[in-house]
């Protein structure tokens, strides 16, 4: 089956996301667009997961559990896991090695936690912008120790990327695949940073604001809708696989 | 003046690559962003930075870095200290921040 997948979207949780992005209006809005798959990556935050898959799957849509962690050298990464146990692992590991900075809401953004009725149920209190103790080797690291799928990025950025912070993709580092932002294209990409030749690239929104969900997306071609055929994907392993992404 | 002049005066520890203690040193760069020291530094240059990664040594071989200063106590990984001996460009460090360090430095050279 041909799946349409956003995995890299932001809700209210994130301090920089818009006030409107409520799981209830992520959801509505990524059904409209034909997405099938998708993901919700707060920065360094997984606490809207759970509420996000149990309303996504109301309309077919499988919801992934991940955060955008912010490594000690200011990369985000996209970190993505399947079930409840590695999303209370991941989201153990960002708290135990974030540096915390209170946050000011009127500086740097509201961080709330919100239920089906958009009714705030948490605030986060620490400054889910800062990075954390770890460096990218170290999160990846974690990521696939837990069984999760590791994506630095926007790579071809020129803020908080593997390739505005380290220079170049290192050749050491372990990735699934790369997150290409809509604006480059792969082959300028790999023109300017000789990175393995079966690297998987792939591209999402990185939605702040409703109107941007499903805006950019990538196609997958998988044997069903699962964590695990979405991983074979990505490794070209099994029979699915990833529409090119030029 | 040498790297060996610059870590006595400023009574800097030495990680790694003490072959290349004997180069040149003729200015610094202060950076974290490794994309902004391949397009900016200039070659001979003491680059300080809290980056401990591996491509540091890549970005300081590429541009000729005469050594790297580690501010904050912060100690190199082990992989960046393997390149470092490799590629003979010494790795040191301060526990100074890199304000005061760069401050350091410039009056260094500039008082020569």
């Amino acid at each position: 089956m041909i799946v349409k997948a956003d995995l890299h979207i932001h809700s209210v949780l994130s301090p920089c996301a818009d006030l409107e992005m409520s799981p209830v209006n992520i959801v509505m809005r990524a059904a409209e667009m034909g997405l099938k798959l998708i993901a919700l990556t707060d920065h360094n935050s997984t606490l809207h997961g759970p509420l996000m898959r149990t309303l996504a799957e109301q309309h077919g849509i499988y919801c992934l559990y991940g955060a955008e962690v912010n490594t000690r050298e200011e990369i985000h990464c996209l970190c993505l896991v399947d079930t409840e146990e590695q999303r209370l692992a991941l989201q153990e590991f960002i708290e135990h090695n974030i540096t915390r900075i209170p946050n000011k809401p009127d500086v740097f953004g509201y961080q709330v936690v919100v239920n089906e009725h958009d009714e705030i149920v948490q605030e986060v209190d620490y400054l889910l912008h800062a990075a954390l103790a770890k460096s990218i080797d170290e999160v990846a690291e974690f990521v696939h120790g837990i069984g999760g799928v590791f994506i630095p990025a926007h790579v071809d950025r020129p803020k908080y990327s593997v390739t505005s912070q380290l220079g170049f993709v290192p050749p050491s580092l372990e990735y699934d695949a790369l997150e290409i932002s809509k604006n480059s294209l792969v082959e300028q990409f790999r023109k300017s940073n000789p990175i393995k030749l079966n690297t998987q690239f792939i591209r999402n929104s990185d939605s702040h604001f409703i109107h941007q969900v499903g805006s950019t997306y990538t196609e997958y071609d998988l044997e069903n809708l699962s964590f695990k055929c979405f991983k074979e994907a990505l490794l070209g392993q099994g029979h699915s696989s990833v529409l090119p992404v030029v | 003046m040498t790297v060996k002049d610059v870590v006595e005066a400023l009574n800097l520890k030495v990680y790694s690559g003490t072959p290349g203690l004997n180069k040149e040193v003729t200015g610094g760069y202060t950076s974290d962003l490794l994309s902004d020291v391949m397009g900016n530094a200039p070659a001979g240059a003491i680059w300080i930075t809290l980056q401990t990664h591996v491509n540091v040594m890549a970005v300081a071989t590429l541009k000729d870095i005469s050594a790297v200063i580690l501010v904050k106590g912060l100690e190199p990984e082990a992989n960046t200290v393997a390149q470092s001996n490799n590629e003979e460009i010494p790795i040191l460090g301060t526990n100074l921040q890199a304000f005061e360090i760069s401050g350091m430095l410039y009056n260094l050279i500039h008082s020569k």
